[in-house]
């Protein structure tokens, strides 16, 4: 067999809004802009419904990186998400730190529903700080927490 | 767990013992404002069901844990063993508690029981503060740099405690060890039910400790106090190191303290932390750190001591109205003695009593002052 180095290929988790990031990445894809493929994107409603656990629980199943996308300020389609989605930024920001988390493997960012180009490039850039950093030293363990199963049935 | 060592595990519990007369019930803080709770009716079901498919209710995760049903039992069934018994079951079965703040200590919990990669948490020990490597005296801090990140918004400020615990060891002429990459205790892990990620939190932290050779660890927190001392013997064996509750090191040497404290003019009243009270049996010592602050004066509230009602919420879990109703009520009822401050012994009181402070249940001319006993401690001791 041939020697191969294997490359780093990052799992990565985006958080994009309903209203304007995710419809962000679909103008970068009707527009066919080209960016790496290496970020799983979950849709949410607003950035403002993740929660800091979504982003600590990401970390603990041996996330890369993960970014959080949502409208710009006073564009929120309810008003204030982004300002709460803000708020628990700087709460993780201080808590990833106490973790041991670098830096790099965490981003809020506002995109909105016509900057395809940002996106693309944000996904770009946010792609190779990730590669630059390394796979995540938080891996899981052999728990149940691990695996999600199937549900018993208890008569 | 395998069916027969579940009950077998039960039934050390006496939950089997049950006589069905309701005490449990009757003073329970929760059942007293959610009369869809009860106690007794699940202690009941226990008898009559198969156990588990007790473990699949989702009230299972309501309990406290305080323990005021444990000290009223006629038959001396131990509620709060027996919940801890049936939650473990309860997450094995998938029957997961609703977490509060969406899971995030849950995970950083989890990520410190599984993760080996080193934590940054030692900013709070500024240049005033002695601390030292080695030495016979440990400090456990626990999770309060979390709780002071995660928590900012309630204007609480948990690593006070934290820096006023090595300032009055100071004071005392204590350097205490504190070690760098300690991890959460896993209190809440036990009490949700997760007993893999608690094994090998404890193996971690003792094996720490034990590398420190510190003879003596003490803590400030009830609930790290109640693991270490309790729980972790029975998964890792004898520590090979005494655990110590802060005030009652300083109850030992407070004709030291009494000297070097200033004067504080406040009328203040005690949360009693279910964990230091009625688990651990420490009623006395931090009662007399209070009375030996000159000024202080101090008023017990009505419901005190062993018959504390608990601070509404455990383990950041099911915390909902009901908690809520039992914090406002809490502070109402030091407002009642006519305190102007409560003072309690535990972060995790303090984190929601300032929780419940932030809402409008409680009127502004009716709110107290909510501060941890060893904050007000070091700041007697700055007034001098």
């Amino acid at each position: 067999m041939a020697a191969e180095t294997k490359e780093f290929k990052p799992k990565i988790l985006v958080f994009a809004c309903n209203w304007c990031s995710y419809a962000g990445a679909d103008n970068a894809g009707v527009n066919r802009m080209q960016y790496p493929p290496d970020i799983r994107v979950i849709r949410t409603m607003c950035s403002g419904r993740v929660n800091p656990g979504h982003i600590l629980e990401a970390f603990r199943m041996g996330a890369d990186g993960v970014l959080w996308s949502g409208c710009h300020f006073g564009d929120c389609h309810y008003i204030f998400g982004n300002y709460e989605a803000e708020k628990n930024y700087k709460k993780l920001v201080a808590m990833l730190k106490l973790l041991g988390v670098d830096e790099r493997r965490f981003r809020l960012e506002w995109v909105s529903a016509a900057e395809g180009n940002k996106w693309a490039a944000l996904i770009k850039e946010f792609v190779a700080d990730i590669k630059a950093a390394g796979p995540s030293p938080h891996k899981m363990n052999g728990s149940r927490m691990s695996q999600p199963q199937p549900l018993p049935i208890v008569e | 767990m395998a069916e027969a060592t579940f009950q077998k595990t039960l039934s050390l519990t006496n939950a089997f013992r049950c006589l069905e007369c309701g005490k449990c019930t009757a003073v329970c803080p929760i059942s007293r404002y959610n009369g869809t709770y009860s106690p007794r009716r699940i202690v009941g079901r226990l008898i009559s069901e198969n156990p588990a498919n007790v473990a699949l209710d989702p009230n299972v995760w309501t309990c406290l844990t305080c323990g005021l049903c444990n000290a009223r039992c006629p038959s001396d069934v131990k509620y709060s063993a027996m919940t801890k018994v049936l939650r473990r079951e309860a997450f094995r079965l998938h029957n997961d508690p609703s977490c509060s703040h969406g899971g995030a200590l849950q995970a950083m919990m989890r990520i410190h029981a599984t993760s080996n990669q080193p934590q940054d948490r030692m900013g709070w020990v500024t240049g005033d503060l002695k601390i030292a490597e080695k030495g016979e005296w440990g400090y456990f801090v626990g999770c309060l740099p979390y709780f002071d990140a995660l928590f900012s918004d309630l204007e609480s400020n948990t690593l006070a405690i934290a820096k006023s615990v090595v300032k009055v060891l100071n004071v005392l002429g204590i350097e205490p060890v504190v070690m760098k990459d300690e991890r959460c205790c896993g209190h809440d892990l036990l009490w949700g039910g997760d007993i893999e990620n608690f094994k090998l939190l404890a193996e971690r932290n003792v094996k720490m400790i034990r590398a420190t050779g510190v003879k003596k660890v003490l803590t400030a927190c009830p609930e790290c106090y109640r693991t270490l001392a309790v729980d972790y013997p029975e998964v890792v064996g004898p520590l090979g190191f005494q655990m110590v509750y802060i005030t009652e090191l300083l109850a030992d040497v407070s004709a030291q303290l009494e000297k070097k404290l200033g004067e504080i003019k406040k009328t203040v009243s005690f949360q009693d932390p279910c964990r230091l009270g009625r688990h651990m049996g420490i009623y006395d010592s931090p009662r007399r750190m209070i009375n030996l602050i000159p000024g202080v004066q101090f008023n017990e509230m009505t419901k005190r001591g062993p018959g504390a009602i608990c601070c509404g919420t455990s383990a950041w879990q099911n915390c909902d109205a009901t908690s809520k109703r039992i914090q406002t009520d809490r502070l109402l009822g030091a407002y009642n003695v006519g305190a102007e401050m409560l003072v309690t012994s535990c972060p995790k009181c303090y984190v929601h009593f300032k929780c419940a402070l932030q809402g409008e249940s409680i009127p502004e001319d009716k709110k107290v002052e909510v501060k941890d006993l060893i904050v007000l401690l070091a700041e007697a001791l700055n007034s001098k």
